[in-house]
């Protein structure tokens, strides 16, 4: 993958669009982008309100969560419905609407607890945890938490009704406009 | 006279809801030269209007007016406030069904002298002899084009079909086709030809499913004698001194209380808004609701065993190209207690699209045991397990009168817990139906749970005896002979198919019925 530059304009949320857009940070580079931020766990680079993929293929600049927050947002909803082949702007796009003024205080508290569970096993945060049974287990001990339940459900559409992860699954989605399948391949299998 | 129709004309029939009955019945009527005025609480939309999204085409068209739930079923606990997915829109839930119409079987007339006494079940004989049906069952299958009737051929098999089909005859199940569909198979002036879209659940795009919302609602109208108000949301039926019913008030679109005088009211808004419509009228001539002097109003609350088996392979199949239900074993629908219950149950093809597959495959589970799964999506085949299920008279609806709905009124509760009979025949059928897809190399199947009811049935059951149901054989009260119920609730037992083509059958039959007594002054 290409190196990409980051940069910020100014008060543009990069969130807001369905998909990730790329972004430039004014005159720094990669080096200069990594000294300011810290590489955590998986996958994030975390600044100070904004968090990257590490590839730099994507940011998103929180507006009402701290950006460890809402890494460890991104990365709690991966482990509820984790599959290794959706890139991480999917679920960042999954729970970006949490990061509101009604919703936040909830889920810092939620957040809270996740690391509050992680230090009592001995790691700095739940994000620090590198196994994701370890994370899965913490999730598991708070499965019937109003917290845990909403952020689940929210992701059953927040994750799935994404377009954009359709084609990962193979789905083709919309069909009238292409005529159907009756010539293109409504019955094609060949391995019966 | 001709619609548009006063609202202080009496001499209407006012028929509310416009689905498999209601529909049915106004254009029926309309063609004998009723004048009629149905009232649909939904809006309008036409194949140009579908939308080829599970999520979106759930805003447009499903009821989600509030409901609320009680008993074992698992739908209380996962989908609380949704215990059934159907439409609010004129043509009801033939928009979003599959096409699915089969006839009962001559026995399941009688479930009750059949079966014999089942403890805790609430059986009882239809008041309608099989021969009676057969030839209202023929005009409903030339009304709706059902293939495999008519010289009119079978749909070709999807992939999803092709994979049920191996798996069936390994097993040695005789009676494996793509069904009675009512889904044009053949080139014809009338509906466009199935073009194998899939998104049948969301509404024909091309109209080749048949619908009431673009046949028999515009058939009607097109006499002069139909008149449909949408968004018309029926609160009360209304009755007078003598005790028969005199019209009903309903809020308009503008959410205006309105009142149409009424000759007879036909009531076809599915097993929950119609029992809830007859409960929310009491009066102190009828405490206990409209129609309900046997107390059976809203009780024997059936929605057929159900359940799905999904299973994935080590290939693609790619179910979701094509129809969604064209497929069936009919091999276990018999009666055959040797098997630990009574009744029998078809096995349908079913797929649902990804967004659907994840809230419904397995409902709350999360993390890799659940993902695992829908990553082999395009793997996967899925049939439907439809059963007939007991009537209990402890599953029914009635008034919550804590949760009002958005005029104000009580809405219903349904509250339903699974008959022993019921959970012996959904283990039968799991067991079998994964036995279908193992016999073809599945790796890995899934017996998933039943869904928001697709079929609601008996909440105001047809009977010999009034004391023993809510209407007669004509689906006529047995209090008020100028009430009628005319939608699935009218079922007495739920036979092991899926219900539309029987509601079609019953309306076509009503209409003849009603016609002929409004001609003699009987009503």
């Amino acid at each position: 993958m290409t190196m990409t530059v980051l940069a910020f304009t100014g008060a543009t949320y990069l969130g807001r669009e369905e998909t990730m857009t790329k972004s430039e940070m004014r005159g720094l580079t990669r080096r200069q982008l990594l000294a300011r931020v810290s590489a955590v766990g998986a996958s994030f680079l975390i600044g100070s309100g904004f968090i990257a993929g590490t590839g730099a293929a994507w940011a998103y600049e929180t507006n009402h969560l701290k950006s460890e927050d809402f890494a460890t947002l991104v990365q709690m909803a991966r482990d509820i419905y984790p599959h290794d082949r959706i890139p991480d702007e999917h679920y960042v796009s999954a729970v970006k609407g949490y990061d509101s003024s009604e919703a936040a205080a909830d889920i810092a508290t939620g957040i809270a607890k996740l690391n509050e569970a992680a230090k009592k096993k001995g790691f700095v945060s739940y994000l620090d945890m590198g196994w994701e049974r370890d994370r899965v287990d913490i999730l598991r001990s708070m499965e019937d938490s109003s917290f845990f339940q909403k952020m689940r459900g929210g992701l059953v559409t927040g994750l799935y009704n994404q377009k954009a992860v359709w084609p990962i699954f193979g789905y083709e989605g919309e069909s009238f406009s292409k005529g159907g399948y009756v010539d293109r391949g409504f019955d094609d299998i060949n391995w019966l | 006279m001709a619609a548009p129709f006063d609202m202080n004309d009496d001499s209407v029939i006012v028929i509310i809801g416009t689905g498999a009955g209601g529909g049915v019945l106004a254009n029926e009527l309309a063609k004998k030269g009723v004048s009629v005025v149905a009232l649909e609480a939904g809006g309008r939309y036409l194949p140009e209007d579908y939308i080829n999204d599970e999520w979106e085409s759930f805003g447009q068209l499903a009821w989600t007016d509030p409901r609320t739930t009680s008993g074992d079923w698992r739908v209380a606990k996962d989908f609380s406030g949704l215990p059934a997915w159907i439409v609010k829109a004129v043509g009801g839930t033939t928009t979003h069904w599959a096409g699915a119409s089969l006839r009962f079987q001559d026995h399941e007339w009688k479930a009750a002298t059949t079966y014999g006494k089942v403890e805790g079940a609430n059986l009882l004989d239809w008041p309608i002899e099989a021969e009676e049906m057969a030839p209202w069952y023929d005009k409903a299958e030339k009304k709706l084009g059902v293939t495999r009737t008519n010289g009119w051929p079978g749909l070709p098999g999807n992939n999803n079909y092709k994979v049920f089909e191996a798996g069936a005859k390994a097993l040695g199940y005789k009676e494996v086709s793509t069904g009675r569909m009512a889904i044009m198979s053949h080139e014809n002036g009338d509906r466009t030809m199935c073009q194998q879209t899939g998104f049948c659940f969301q509404g024909c795009k091309w109209g080749a499913k048949w619908s009431a919302a673009y046949t028999d609602i515009p058939e009607g109208e097109a006499t002069g004698n139909l008149e449909v108000r949408e968004r018309a949301h029926v609160a009360r039926i209304l009755h007078n001194e003598a005790g028969k019913v005199s019209g009903v008030e309903y809020y308009d679109a503008d959410g205006k209380l309105q009142m149409q005088k009424a000759r007879v009211v036909c009531l076809a808004g599915n097993s929950f808004e119609s029992p809830r419509l007859l409960l929310n009228s009491a009066s102190s001539m009828f405490p206990d609701g409209l129609a309900n002097s046997s107390g059976q109003v809203g009780r024997n609350y059936m929605r057929h065993m159900t359940g799905s088996v999904y299973a994935t392979f080590d290939k693609p199949v790619r179910m979701w190209r094509g129809t969604t239900m064209a497929g069936i074993i009919q091999d276990e629908a018999m009666h055959d207690p040797s098997r630990g219950f009574v009744g029998g149950y078809e096995m349908e093809t079913l797929s649902l699209g990804i967004p659907f597959m994840a809230a419904f495959l397995d409902p709350g589970a999360w993390g890799r045991e659940f993902t695992t799964a829908l990553d082999s999506y395009e793997n996967m085949a899925g049939m439907w397990l439809v059963g007939e299920d007991m009537p209990q008279e402890t599953n029914r609806v009635t008034l919550n009168m804590d949760v009002k709905d958005q005029h104000g009124l009580p809405v219903a509760n349904v509250h339903f817990d699974d008959h022993p009979n019921d959970i012996a025949m959904r283990q039968h059928a799991y067991k079998q139906g994964m036995a279908v897809y193992e016999a073809v190399g599945a790796t890995r199947v899934f017996p998933t749970p039943p869904y928001p009811s697709t079929h609601n049935l008996g909440t105001n059951r047809m009977s010999e005896k009034p004391e023993d149901g809510v209407v007669n054989k004509w689906g006529q009260s047995h209090d008020i002979t100028n009430l009628f119920i005319s939608d699935g609730s009218q079922f007495t037992t739920g036979a092991a198919v899926n219900p539309t083509l029987t509601i079609v059958a019953l309306a076509i039959r009503q209409a003849d019925y009603l016609a002929d007594e409004l001609s003699k002054g009987n009503l």
